[in-house]
C-alpha cells in the first residue's frame, strides 16, 4: 500500500470517530528541534496523520483536532520535541464503539 | 529525626481533607479500587479526564469473568456483555493462506465480549449505588505535594486533598512520570494498536462464524504472521465478535513501526484483505476507528508502585501480559489491591512510602506479580526471535500443509526429505538452534516460575 493511499485510508476511517474538539491544542511542537530532525517518523507512523509538513515553511504542521490520545508520538518523537498533554477536560475523542 | 517526622504530620494533619482517597482515571482498575475504598464505608472520589468513562479507552474486545466477579460480586449478572467467547483461533498467515489451531468449548467460557463505552458506564452505574463520588470531565493537571507527600490533586478548576491518592490514569500515566515513578518508555516498550469496529447485520454474523443467535457464543482469533516483504515486525491481529459488529485490529511493536517506518493503519489494512478474513467482513461498514498503546514494560521495568501517600496500578504500572492477551484482569485486581492498602492505610493513619509498600506484598501474593514474574523475559525472547516467528516458520508451515493436501502425484518420501532437509539449508543454522534455544528458555521459565 502506497503511503499516499494510506493517508487517504486513515482519512476516511477517522470521519468515523466523534470527536469534541478542544479550542487549543494538546500537542504543542517545538519547531526548532523539528527543523533539525531528518527522519521526521511523526509524519509516517501517527495512525491519526496528526502531523504533515507545510511545503512552504518547511514546518510541522498539527492537526490536533484528529488526534486519538494514543501517545506514540510522545515516545517516537527522536528529538523529544512534542510536549503532549491530555486534551482539556471532557474534550478530545470520543470512543462509543471500540 | 523524631522531631521532622512530628512537625511532617502535623502539617499534614492541618489540610482540610475533601476525601479519604482520591482515585484517577475510571477506567477498570480506578473503578476497582474506588469501589474497594466506598465497601468500607469510606469517602472516595473518582475523577476522568472524559466526559464518558470509557469513551477514551480501546482493548481487543473482551473483560474476563472471574476478575469481574471478585471486584462487582453478584451485580456481574448485569454485565452488558454482547456476546460470551468461547472459541479461540490461533493462526498463522502467509501470504495467500493459513494454517490455524481452534480451541471451543461451549460450557465453560471466562472471556466476555463488552464495548469499553457500555462496560465502564456500567460499572460506573454500580459503584454510584455503593457510594462512590464519580467526578467524569475532571483533569487531573498534577499532584499536590506537602513535605514530600501527595496530599492531593490540581484539576483545571480546583485543588482535592486526600492522605491518599491512586494513580489508574493508564498507559501514558503522566501524574506517575511527573513524580518520577517510572522512567520514561522507549518505543520498544510498547505496543502501538489499531482497530476498527465493523457493523455487519447480526444474522450474517452468526452464519459466517456459526453462533448461536442467543449470544451465548463467540468468536475471537489470534493472526500471527508478517505479510511479504515486511520483516523484523512483531505484530499480532486480532478479531473479536460481538451481537452485531466484528473488532478487527492488530498491534505492533511501536519501535519495529519507527525503524521500518510502517504506519499501524497498513498493518490493518493488511488484515482485512487477507484470503482468509476479507470474506468475514465482507459487505461491513467501518463503525469506528480507534488506536491506543499498550504497555510491555512488564516486570523488568514495573515503575515505584508506591510513594509517600501516593500508589499506582493498572495500565500505568504497566500490568499487562501481552502472550495471553490479559490486561483488564491485571487492572481490577490491582485497582482492588491498591483500594485495599489505602483502607489499611486510613486504619493506621500512616501513608509513608514504607507503609504503602504493603500494597507490592499483596501484589507479590496475587496472580499479578507471580505471573509478571514468570513471564519478564519471555517477551523479550520472542521479540527477539521475531524474524523466525513472522517470517520463516509461518512459511514453513504452508509448505509443510502443502505437501500434506496437495495430491500432486509426486513421491511423499521425496517431499518430506526435502523439506526436513530445508530447515538446514534455508538459513544458517545457527538460526534453527537459536529458535530451538529460545522455545527451550520459554518453558523453562514458565516451568519453573512462580
Amino acid at each position: 500500500m502506497e503511503d499516499k493511499e494510506n493517508k487517504k485510508s486513515i482519512q476516511d476511517k477517522l470521519a468515523t470517530i466523534k470527536y469534541n474538539c478542544d479550542n487549543k491544542t494538546h500537542l504543542i511542537v517545538d519547531q526548532k528541534k523539528c527543523a533539525k530532525c531528518k527522519d521526521k517518523p511523526c509524519l509516517a507512523i501517527c495512525p491519526a496523520n496528526v502531523y504533515s509538513i507545510d511545503e512552504n515553511t518547511n514546518e510541522i504542521v498539527v492537526q490536533y483536532e484528529n488526534c486519538l490520545e494514543c501517545g506514540a508520538c510522545r515516545l517516537f518523537c527522536p528529538k523529544g520535541a512534542i510536549d503532549w498533554n491530555y486534551p482539556s477536560s471532557g474534550c478530545g475523542v470520543v470512543f462509543k464503539n471500540s | 529525626m523524631f522531631f521532622i517526622e512530628i512537625t511532617c504530620i502535623i502539617n499534614i494533619m492541618d489540610i482540610n481533607y475533601n476525601a479519604d482517597v482520591i482515585v484517577v482515571g475510571a477506567g477498570p482498575c480506578g473503578i476497582s479500587a474506588a469501589l474497594e475504598v466506598a465497601r468500607a464505608g469510606k469517602k472516595v472520589v473518582l475523577l476522568d479526564r472524559a466526559k464518558y468513562a470509557g469513551s477514551k479507552n480501546m482493548y481487543g474486545g473482551a473483560i474476563y469473568k472471574t476478575a469481574l466477579k471478585e471486584v462487582f460480586q453478584d451485580d456481574f449478572d448485569t454485565l452488558p456483555y454482547e456476546r460470551i467467547i468461547n472459541s479461540h483461533s490461533w493462526a498463522f498467515l502467509n501470504d495467500t493462506g493459513s494454517f490455524s489451531l481452534t480451541y471451543q468449548d461451549s460450557c465453560e467460557s471466562e472471556a466476555y465480549a463488552v464495548k469499553r463505552f457500555n462496560l465502564e458506564k456500567w460499572m460506573i452505574e454500580i459503584i454510584k449505588k455503593k457510594g462512590v463520588y464519580f467526578a467524569p470531565n475532571t483533569l487531573v493537571k498534577n499532584l499536590v505535594m506537602q513535605n514530600e507527600y501527595v496530599v492531593g490533586v490540581e484539576t483545571e478548576l480546583e485543588k482535592y486533598y486526600a492522605p491518599i491518592v491512586i494513580l489508574a490514569d493508564g498507559v501514558n500515566s503522566l501524574l506517575a512520570k511527573g513524580l518520577n515513578l517510572r522512567e520514561k518508555y522507549k518505543p520498544k516498550d510498547v505496543i502501538l494498536s489499531a482497530k476498527e469496529t465493523i457493523k455487519l447485520d447480526k444474522k450474517i454474523i452468526e452464519e459466517r462464524f456459526n453462533l448461536k443467535e442467543d449470544l451465548t457464543n463467540g468468536v475471537t482469533k489470534m493472526y500471527l504472521g508478517n505479510p511479504d516483504g515486511i520483516k523484523n515486525v512483531f505484530m499480532m491481529g486480532f478479531l473479536y465478535t460481538f451481537k452485531d459488529t466484528i473488532m478487527l485490529g492488530v498491534g505492533a511493536n511501536l519501535s519495529d513501526l519507527v525503524q521500518n517506518k510502517i504506519n499501524i493503519n497498513k498493518l490493518l489494512e493488511y488484515l482485512k484483505n487477507h484470503n482468509d478474513i476479507k470474506p468475514l467482513i465482507k459487505d461491513g461498514q467501518t463503525l469506528e476507528y480507534s488506536a491506543h498503546l499498550i504497555p510491555e514494560t512488564g516486570y523488568n521495568k514495573m515503575p515505584k508502585l508506591t510513594d509517600n501517600g501516593v500508589i499506582v496500578a493498572g495500565d500505568a504500572a504497566g500490568f499487562v501480559n501481552s502472550v495471553h492477551f490479559e490486561g483488564t484482569n491485571y487492572a481490577l485486581i490491582s485497582g482492588k489491591l491498591a483500594g485495599k492498602t489505602a483502607l489499611c492505610a486510613l486504619e493506621n493513619s500512616n501513608f509513608s512510602q514504607e507503609y504503602l509498600s504493603l500494597y507490592k506484598k499483596e501484589l507479590d501474593k496475587s496472580f499479578i506479580l507471580k505471573d509478571l514474574y514468570t513471564y519478564r523475559n519471555i517477551i523479550d525472547r520472542l521479540y527477539d526471535r521475531r524474524a523466525s516467528l513472522m517470517n520463516y516458520y509461518p512459511y514453513k508451515m504452508k509448505e509443510f500443509f502443502k505437501i500434506v493436501t496437495s495430491a500432486n502425484c509426486k513421491s511423499k518420501s521425496l517431499q518430506f526429505r526435502e523439506y526436513f532437509l530445508s530447515f538446514f539449508k534455508d538459513r544458517n543454522l545457527k538460526e534453527l538452534i537459536k529458535d530451538g534455544y529460545m522455545a527451550f528458555r520459554c518453558v523453562l521459565d514458565i516451568f519453573f516460575g512462580r
